[in-house]
C-alpha cells in the first residue's frame, strides 16, 4: 500500500501497560500532541481496582471532523509490555499497526499472572484453533496474517544508548520513560511532526522541566529509531498537523464537572473518597482559590469526612447558611446519603449531588462503568419528597448543566441529583473553550433581608420559613387541591429577624413539628407542588433533545447520559448512508417531563431504547410516564462503556429487521 | 436592648415527661444564651433525635432539627460556612455514641469551633427505653426486659482521645452549675464537649434523680443523704492546659478521673485545651481570606447574574490553541 492511500488524520490509538508504568501520561501527551496539532480528539481511559500492576489501557480516537466516542477497531497498538499484546493485538484493524518490545516475543501466556482466567481462557481457544504459539508471537502471527504492520522496538537497547548519549547511567531511572518511547514510535511511524510531539511532552511535564527535556531526548531517540528502522508503508493511516480551531482546549470528564461549580459558585464541597468521584472533589481542593470579577479572591471549600452520610449533612448545613453546596459520589456512597437527601427534600434545603455512576450493585466493578442508578435517583429516600434528576450527555455539556443544576437547586429549593458517569469521569475530549457566561446564576427567592419579602409572599413582621403561598392564578395544577402552591422565600440561618426552625418531622410554616392532618396535606402539596412549577421552568431544550433527521418516517433512539457521544457518531455514520435516524436525548429525569417526550416521540412507530443498564431503566420511567413501551432494548451491562461501532451495528441489524426485541451489546477489554 | 431569658424561649408545647432531666438543660442553655448576650439570629441549636431532639423547638434561637445520629456533621458543615454563627449540637447518648458514633470521633480530629452538649440518661426514651451505649453492664432497667448485655462506653474519655479540647460533665438538676459550663464551652476557642447526667423518670428507675442525691448512699455515722456528684473545681481539681508539655499528662488524668463512678461522681471541666488549631484556622492557613470571607458571606454573582468567579487562568492551561 502506497503512502498516498493511507487513511489520514482518523484513527484509533491505543496504548496498555501495567498501572503505574506511565499509560495515562502517554496518552495525555498524545492527545495533546494531536489537539495541538488541530485534530479532534476523544480518549477513554480503562483501569482495574489496583494500584499498580494490574493491566491499564488508554484509546485515543483522532479524527478531522467533530467525534465524541470511542470505536472498538485498532488502527494502532503501542505497547512495551507482554500483556497489551495478549489483551489487544487481535483487535487490530486490517492495515493497522502494533508498536511492540522485540525483547517479548517469547512470553507465554502463561507467564503473565494478571490476565483473567477467563480472558486466558478465551486467547488460549483462539491461538489453538489458529494454529499459533501461546505466546506473544503467537499472537503478534495473528495479527500479522490479517495485514498488520508489527514495528518491532528494542527498549532495551535503545535505553542503553541513550544512557550514554545523555550522559547519565540511571538505567533504572530511564526505563521509566519507555512509555514516552513506544508512544513516539508510533508518532514516527503515522509521521507526524516531532516538534508538536516535543510541545505535548514538556507540557505534560510542565512542573518538572528538567524531566520534560529529558522525555523529549528519549522520545526524539526513538523516534528517530523508528522512523529509520521500520518501513511503514503497510500501514493504512497517518497522521499529520492542520491549522486548529481557534479557542479549543483538551479537557477530561473529571475536571469539567468541577470546573462548571466554579463557575456556579459552588462554595462548599464535602466528599469521601469513592472511585470515580473523587477527582472531581481533588480538583476543586487542588483550585480552591478561585479569582473574582470583583477583584479579590473567593474560594471553594473542599472537606473530606469520615463517610458519605457526614458528607450530605454537611453540604446541607453549609446550605442553610447560603453557600452554594454540593457532594460528589458514586453508588455506594449515595446508598448512605438518602436519608439525609430526605431531610434536605423536607426541609426544602438547595443542594447538588454530583452522582458519577459505576458498575454496581454493592461494590461491583468498581473502576468500571454503568449507568445503573437512574430508578435509584429518581426514587432514593423513604417517603415521597421533590427533587431534580438531571443527566449531562457527555464532557462540554456537564460544564454548563453544572452551572444549571446549581440553580436548579435554589429556584425550585430541593435537592438536585446530577447524573455523571465513570464514561464521562475517564474521557478526555477537545471541544470549544467553555463560555463562562452563557448560563447566568439565578438563585430563586433567596432573601438577604426579611424586608425584602413582599407582603404576598409572607409577612416582614413574622417570617415564616414554609409559609403556605396559594398561586391563585393557577387552578391548572396536578394535586387536586383549590389552588397552588408558590415556592416560599428562603432566608439564611444568621438573617436578622428571620429566625425559623427545620425539622425532618412534618411541620408548621415555622417549621415546628406538627401532625396535624390538614397541615400534613397542604404541606406534601406545597413541596410536591414545586416539580409542578420546576417543570414550567425549566426550558423544553433542557428536558431533552432532539438530534438527526426529523421525518415521520426516521427511526427513534431514545436514550440519557453518556451513550450521547456514541449515538451521535453512530447516527451520522447512518444518516451518511442515508438512513433516516433521530434521537431524542433526555435530559431531566425526574419530574419526568411527560409533555416534552411525548412531543418528541410523537406518531413515531419505531423507537429504541439505548442504556449501559441490564433493565432498560430509562424505558421503564417511559413506561411509567407515558405508557408507550419500546420496539428495541439496546443494552450492555459488561462495565465496558458502549463504542459507536456497537451502537451502529445494532442499529443496521434493526434497520435491517434482523434483530430480536432485546439486544445485549457485549464489547470490551 | 438588653435580651431577657424570655427572649430565649418559644411558645411551643413541651411534652417531655414530667420531671424529666431535659427541662433543666434546656433552661441552663437558655440561662447561658441570656446571660451572654448572644442575639437571637446568630445563635443556632442543631440537635439530633430523640426527646432531645426536641430541643431546638423550645428555644427562641434558629434551630435546626436533623437526623437521627448526624447533628455533627450537619452543624459542622453549617459553622464552617458561617463561622460567625453561635453553633450549638445537642443530642442523646444513643444518638451520639451510638448511631452517630462515627461522627462523634471525627468531630474530635476537626476541632470547629463549637459546643455539642449530650443529654446522657442510659436509656432511648423514645422509643420506650432501650438499653443506651451509656448503659452500664448488666443493668435492667424497668424498660428493659433482660439485663444489658453490652458494656458502656465513656463518652467523656472518648472525647479526649478523639481530641476535642474542651471536656466536662454537668448535672441536670444542678442548671446553675451547669449553666456555667455551657457558657465556658459557648466561649471555649475549639471543640467543646458537654455530658449531661440526665435521669429518664419514666424509664431508667436505676439513675434516677434520687439515685444522683445518694438515696442509697447514706453517711453511716449521720444517716444522711451523700449527694454522689461534686465539683471538681471545688476538689482541687484542674484540667486546664496551661503550658503545651502539660497536654499529655492532663488528658491522662482526665481520662482516669472519667472512670470515677458510683458513690462519687465528679462534675466540671475535666480537661480544656485552647492550645490546639481549631478546623477554621487550619482552613485559614490554606485558604488565607476564609475567616474575613468564608463561604456563605461570599458573592457567587454579579448584579446581571454572570458569575463572579473567573475561571479563565484554569481555562488557559487547557487550551490547546488560541
Amino acid at each position: 500500500m502506497s503512502l498516498t492511500n493511507k487513511v489520514k488524520n482518523s484513527l484509533n490509538w491505543l496504548i496498555g501497560g501495567a498501572q503505574g508504568s506511565g499509560v495515562d501520561s502517554a496518552a495525555n501527551i498524545f492527545s495533546r500532541a494531536c489537539a495541538e496539532g488541530g485534530l479532534q480528539v476523544f480518549g477513554k481511559r480503562e483501569y482495574y481496582s489496583n494500584i499498580k500492576g494490574e493491566h491499564s489501557y488508554f484509546t485515543v480516537r483522532i479524527s478531522e471532523r467533530e467525534i465524541r466516542s470511542h470505536v472498538d477497531e485498532i488502527s494502532m497498538l503501542v505497547s512495551f509490555d507482554a500483556e497489551t499484546l495478549l489483551r489487544h493485538a487481535g483487535s487490530v484493524v486490517k492495515g493497522g499497526g502494533i508498536v511492540y518490545d522485540s525483547e517479548l516475543v517469547d512470553v507465554k501466556i502463561g507467564e503473565v499472572p494478571t490476565l483473567d482466567d477467563a480472558f486466558r481462557d478465551r486467547l488460549v481457544g483462539l491461538l489453538e484453533g489458529e494454529g499459533k504459539p501461546l505466546t506473544v508471537q503467537g499472537i503478534l502471527d495473528y495479527a500479522s496474517d490479517n495485514d498488520v504492520s508489527l514495528f518491532s522496538i528494542p527498549y532495551f537497547q535503545l535505553l542503553e544508548e541513550f544512557s550514554t548519549k545523555a550522559e547519565d547511567h540511571s538505567l533504572s531511572k530511564l526505563s521509566r520513560m519507555v512509555n514516552v518511547m513506544s508512544l513516539s514510535s508510533s508518532m514516527a511511524l503515522l509521521g507526524f511532526p516531532f516538534e508538536t510531539l516535543g510541545s505535548a511532552i514538556r507540557y505534560i511535564f510542565r512542573s518538572k522541566p528538567k524531566i520534560a527535556e529529558l522525555n523529549v531526548m528519549a522520545a526524539n531517540y526513538a523516534y528517530e529509531y523508528a522512523r529509520t528502522h521500520h518501513d511503514a508503508s503497510g500501514l493504512a493511516f497517518s497522521l499529520t498537523t492542520k491549522k486548529p480551531l481557534p479557542d479549543v482546549i483538551l479537557v477530561q470528564g473529571n475536571q469539567s464537572s468541577a470546573l462548571g461549580k466554579l463557575t456556579a459558585g459552588c462554595k462548599f464541597q464535602t466528599y469521601y473518597p469513592i472511585t470515580p468521584a473523587s477527582d472531581d472533589s481533588e480538583f476543586l481542593e487542588a483550585n480552591a482559590i478561585v479569582p473574582q470579577a470583583e477583584g479579590k479572591d473567593g474560594s471553594i471549600l473542599v472537606l473530606q469526612t469520615e463517610d458519605e452520610i457526614a458528607a450530605i449533612t454537611m453540604a446541607i448545613g453549609g446550605a442553610l447558611t447560603g453557600a452554594r453546596s454540593a457532594t460528589a459520589t458514586s453508588g455506594p456512597g449515595f446508598s448512605l446519603m438518602t436519608e439525609a437527601l430526605g431531610w434536605a427534600g423536607m426541609n426544602e434545603v438547595p443542594i447538588v449531588v454530583s452522582l458519577y455512576q459505576r458498575t454496581g450493585p454493592a461494590t461491583g466493578l468498581p473502576t468500571r462503568h454503568e449507568q445503573g442508578d437512574l430508578l435509584f435517583a429518581t426514587k432514593a429516600g423513604h417517603g415521597e419528597f421533590p427533587r431534580i434528576v438531571f443527566a449531562s450527555g457527555d464532557i462540554e455539556e456537564s460544564y454548563y448543566d453544572t452551572i444549571k443544576v446549581f440553580n436548579f437547586a435554589e429556584k425550585f429549593q430541593m435537592p438536585v441529583i446530577h447524573l455523571l458517569d465513570k464514561a464521562i469521569a475517564n474521557s478526555i475530549t477537545t471541544c470549544k473553550i467553555f463560555d463562562q457566561q452563557r448560563i447566568l446564576i439565578d438563585r430563586g427567592l433567596l432573601m438577604e433581608n426579611v424586608s425584602d419579602i413582599s407582603p404576598d409572599l409572607g409577612h416582614a413582621s413574622h417570617y415564616r420559613r414554609f409559609k403556605l403561598i396559594r398561586d391563585n392564578k393557577n387552578k391548572n395544577g396536578n394535586n387536586n387541591s383549590d389552588a397552588n402552591y408558590l415556592i416560599s422565600p428562603r432566608v439564611l440561618l444568621g438573617t436578622e429577624n428571620g429566625i425559623f426552625w427545620n425539622t425532618g418531622d412534618e411541620h408548621t410554616e415555622e417549621g415546628h413539628i406538627t401532625e396535624d392532618p390538614e397541615i400534613r396535606t397542604a404541606m406534601m402539596d406545597k413541596r410536591m407542588d414545586k416539580l409542578r412549577i420546576a417543570i414550567e421552568q425549566i426550558r423544553d431544550e433542557d428536558k431533552a433533545t432532539l438530534y438527526g433527521i426529523d421525518e415521520p418516517d426516521s427511526l427513534t433512539v431514545i436514550s440519557w447520559g453518556s451513550t450521547k457521544g456514541a449515538i451521535l457518531d453512530a447516527m451520522d455514520r447512518l444518516i451518511d448512508e442515508g438512513k433516516k435516524i433521530r434521537f431524542v436525548q433526555l435530559r431531566l429525569l425526574n419530574p419526568f417531563p411527560i409533555e416534552r417526550v411525548r412531543t418528541l416521540i410523537g406518531d413515531h412507530k419505531q423507537l429504541v431504547d439505548i442504556e449501559m443498564n441490564y433493565s432498560s431503566q430509562l424505558g421503564l420511567l417511559i413506561s411509567e410516564n407515558i405508557g408507550i413501551s419500546m420496539d428495541h432494548l439496546i443494552v450492555k451491562y459488561n462495565g465496558r462503556p458502549i463504542s459507536s461501532s456497537e451502537v451502529y451495528n445494532a442499529l443496521v441489524r434493526i434497520i435491517l429487521r434482523e434483530a430480536p426485541r432485546r439486544i445485549i451489546l457485549k464489547h470490551g477489554a | 436592648m438588653a435580651l431577657k431569658l424570655s427572649d430565649y424561649k418559644t411558645e411551643v408545647h413541651n411534652d417531655w415527661c414530667p420531671g424529666c432531666g431535659d427541662f433543666g438543660i434546656l433552661n441552663a442553655i437558655q440561662m447561658a444564651l441570656s446571660e451572654m448576650g448572644i442575639q437571637k439570629h446568630r445563635a443556632v441549636i442543631f440537635s439530633g433525635i430523640g426527646c432531645s431532639g426536641k430541643t431546638p423547638h423550645f428555644i427562641n434561637t434558629y434551630g435546626i432539627h436533623t437526623l437521627h445520629g448526624r447533628v455533627l456533621p450537619f452543624s459542622q458543615g453549617a459553622k464552617l460556612c458561617n463561622p460567625e454563627l453561635e453553633v450549638i449540637a445537642v443530642g442523646g447518648d444513643g444518638d451520639g455514641l451510638g448511631i452517630g458514633a462515627g461522627h462523634f470521633v471525627s468531630a474530635g480530629r476537626r476541632n470547629v469551633d463549637m459546643l455539642y452538649i449530650i443529654f446522657n440518661n442510659g436509656v432511648y426514651g423514645l422509643t420506650k427505653g432501650q438499653a443506651s451505649p451509656t448503659l452500664k453492664l448488666g443493668l435492667k432497667t424497668k424498660s428493659l426486659p433482660l439485663p444489658n448485655s453490652n458494656n458502656s462506653v465513656n463518652p467523656l474519655a472518648l472525647a479526649a482521645v478523639s481530641g476535642f479540647t474542651f471536656i466536662a460533665r454537668g448535672y441536670s438538676y444542678d442548671v446553675r452549675h451547669l449553666k456555667d459550663l455551657i457558657k465556658q464551652g459557648i466561649a471555649h476557642k475549639g471543640l467543646a464537649y458537654l455530658d449531661v447526667l440526665q435521669p429518664c423518670p419514666t424509664y431508667n428507675d436505676i439513675n434516677t434523680r434520687e439515685w444522683y442525691q445518694g438515696s442509697d448512699n447514706l453517711d453511716p455515722e449521720t444517716g444522711k443523704q451523700i449527694p454522689r456528684t461534686y465539683k471538681l473545681e471545688g476538689a482541687g481539681y484542674d484540667g486546664i492546659v496551661h503550658l503545651e508539655d502539660e497536654a499529655d499528662s492532663k488528658m491522662s488524668n482526665a481520662i482516669l478521673k472519667s472512670y470515677e463512678w458510683g458513690k462519687k461522681i465528679p462534675i466540671g471541666i475535666f480537661y480544656q485545651n485552647e492550645m490546639v488549631p481549631t478546623y477554621e484556622e487550619r482552613i485559614a492557613s490554606k485558604i488565607p481570606d476564609y475567616v474575613k470571607d468564608p463561604p456563605s458571606s461570599q458573592r457567587v454573582s454579579l448584579t446581571d447574574g454572570r458569575s463572579n468567579s473567573d475561571i479563565s487562568n484554569l481555562l488557559d492551561i487547557l487550551r490547546v490553541s488560541s
